[in-house]
């Protein structure tokens, strides 16, 4: 149920964001999702990818610091107060969000929402207490 | 014989080239000063530069009746050593020189140093005697990851390690995927390199799941450039090996100059081929033993190229008292500056080894840094830029901001002053022979 998401660090540069991007794009390997945060003076570009580890290798050998680290991918529907209902199962509970983002999906009127939790297997289990589908990278990749 | 072999540390055998490195003081003075008269000679006859230099302070070679004597000798700086590009150094004609080594000099020409066989000889066992004074023995396997080339690194090593009876592997800089694999597969069981290359390779290593600590490499000879104790602290606790400094200049022979004993109390110097002296580096005033100062050094024996008095611009200072592995050659400290690599900034003293300090104060930190002065409105500005490394980069923002915060509050605390503190990607910063440039001044004198 967790995904691999792979962050990468990027000095806030021109042209400094697409060099991976090519990098994977030159090696077939899908970008399943994507989110950029970004500061005044550097950037980290966070991906989930079809092939986390073959990704991870080639952006390390690139000579890119690479993290992993294990996120949650939930579906919800497409209309307004789809992201609410997620948050409002955290509310009272002692899992935290460290960030999100999100991202629609054309057919299926489905939207996904990554979740960084610092809990993130108390987090699958309130989530699917509350019915929310914790997609797995396979589930994911049929969207 | 037997006093001999008594003193000698640790596992490894006596090398019979150590045994100058146990002659009594007064026989060693002896030495010193006999090997100092031929060499002024040598110089007086043959080099021009030296001669006028002399002549200048109104001293002849005959006036050397004790190595005391030495400090009315005139310097000579490296000044000189470009003023009288290529050759104008040269004591030997050119059909005796065997080798020829250039720094890589940063601006305009390089400076040119010479070798005879002999020299070659001389520099060959100074190698072997630092490499078993590290503990190196026939048997050891060496990678050296010194750059081969006109640099003096790379060569030096190699004749060293092969006269000790070592297995040398010629690997040279970079390529750091392939020196792991090599330091694994070959079984390597001592490196020499540049001690911030050997900290990246260590990097890597983790990088590719190669665990050092869990290889047979036990020992590391660093030098070529000035590192800290706390970097030392870094680099074994990270590897698990010993890491022992060596000290060496082109001008003087290469490495091999002055090396730590695994009591890693100051470098013994070879003092039986170079003879050191500290000096004032305001005034060239020779201090009392024990007082920091700029380290000068003669060649006694080199034939190629007699150095009289070099003003190495190293700061350091000789250790009194013996050294408890029974060398009786005397120790100087560790390099930590030198006296030509002081900032003023904001008309505050800065030293690249207190920015070097201070990274490794923050945990996870490693000195991949360069410092990066401008001038703002007449104002000076200090950036450090520091390569993110994966033990400290993390997916979160906040992480890194409070990671920059604490790199910058350390520096404020060593310096005196504020400096921008600048992540960068790895690698950025530019090396040279695995030599990290630390400082780059983009201030530009006002008129």
């Amino acid at each position: 149920m967790k995904l691999h998401q792979l962050s990468v660090f990027s000095e806030n540069k021109p042209g400094h964001v697409v060099a991976p991007c090519r990098l994977l794009a030159q090696e077939g390997i899908d970008i399943r999702a994507l989110s950029l945060a970004d500061t005044e003076r550097f950037g980290i570009l966070r991906m989930i990818v079809s092939d986390w580890r073959r990704a991870k290798d080639l952006l390390e050998q690139s000579g890119s610091v690479v993290k992993i680290t294990e996120v949650l991918a939930v579906e919800v529907p497409d209309h307004p107060g789809g992201l609410a209902d997620v948050l409002e199962a955290f509310i009272g509970t002692p899992i935290n969000i460290e960030y999100m983002y999100a991202f629609p999906f054309v057919r299926g009127e489905k939207a996904v929402l990554i979740f960084r939790f610092d809990q993130p297997d108390a987090a699958i289990e309130r989530l699917q207490e509350r019915g929310f589908q914790v997609l797995s990278i396979g589930a994911l990749e049929e969207r | 014989m037997n006093t001999v072999t008594a003193l000698s540390t640790g596992a490894a055998p006596f090398q019979p080239e150590s045994a100058p490195d146990y002659l009594p003081a007064a026989i060693l003075r002896e030495l010193q000063l006999g090997r100092l008269r031929s060499i002024v000679e040598r110089a007086w006859s043959a080099v021009p530069l030296h001669r006028s230099r002399m002549k200048e302070r109104g001293i002849e070679p005959g006036d050397l009746q004790s190595l005391e004597d030495i400090a009315a000798l005139p310097f000579t700086t490296k000044a000189d050593l470009r003023d009288t590009y290529p050759f104008g150094l040269f004591a030997s004609p050119m059909q005796d020189i065997v080798r020829l080594h250039a720094s890589s000099g940063t601006t305009g020409k390089p400076i040119v140093v010479a070798y005879t066989r002999e020299d070659v000889d001389v520099w060959t066992s100074v190698m072997v005697r630092s490499f078993a004074t590290c503990g190196l023995h026939a048997g050891d396997i060496v990678q050296n990851a010194y750059g081969y080339g006109l640099f003096t690194g790379g060569l030096g090593a190699h004749y060293g390690a092969e006269g000790l009876g070592a297995t040398v592997i010629p690997i040279s800089g970079g390529n750091t995927d392939r020196q792991i694999m090599v330091m694994r597969d070959f079984g390597v069981t001592a490196i020499c390199s540049t001690p911030s290359y050997f900290l990246h390779l260590v990097e890597r290593a983790g990088q590719l799941g190669v665990d050092i600590r869990a290889l047979p490499l036990r020992a590391g000879v660093f030098g070529a450039e000035p590192w800290t104790a706390s970097m030392r602290k870094r680099i074994e606790s990270a590897s698990g090996i010993q890491a022992f400094d060596i000290y060496g200049l082109s001008e003087i022979i290469g490495p091999g100059v002055a090396v730590e004993c695994p009591h890693q109390d100051g470098l013994h110097i070879f003092e039986d081929h170079f003879y050191p002296e500290i000096v004032d580096p305001e005034t060239g005033r020779a201090l009392p033993e024990g007082e920091e100062g700029e380290l000068v050094l003669t060649t006694l024996s080199k034939l190629a190229m007699p150095m009289i008095r070099y003003r190495t611009r190293d700061i350091t200072a000789l250790m009194p008292g013996v050294c408890p592995c029974g060398r009786s050659l005397r120790r100087m400290r560790r390099i930590g500056r030198r006296s030509d690599d002081m900032l003023i900034v904001r008309g505050v003293n800065v030293f690249p080894s207190q920015v070097e300090a201070a990274l490794l104060e923050v945990e996870g930190t490693l000195p991949h840094y360069q410092i990066i002065l401008t001038c703002e409105q007449g104002l000076d500005q200090i950036e450090v830029q520091v390569e993110v490394t994966p033990e400290m980069f993390s997916d979160q923002i906040g992480v890194l901001e409070r990671l920059n915060q604490r790199i910058s509050d350390s520096l404020e605390h060593v310096l005196g002053i504020r400096a921008q503190v600048t992540l960068v990607e790895p690698l950025t910063i530019q090396r040279s022979e695995g030599k990290a440039r630390r400082v780059i001044d983009r201030r530009t004198v006002q008129p």
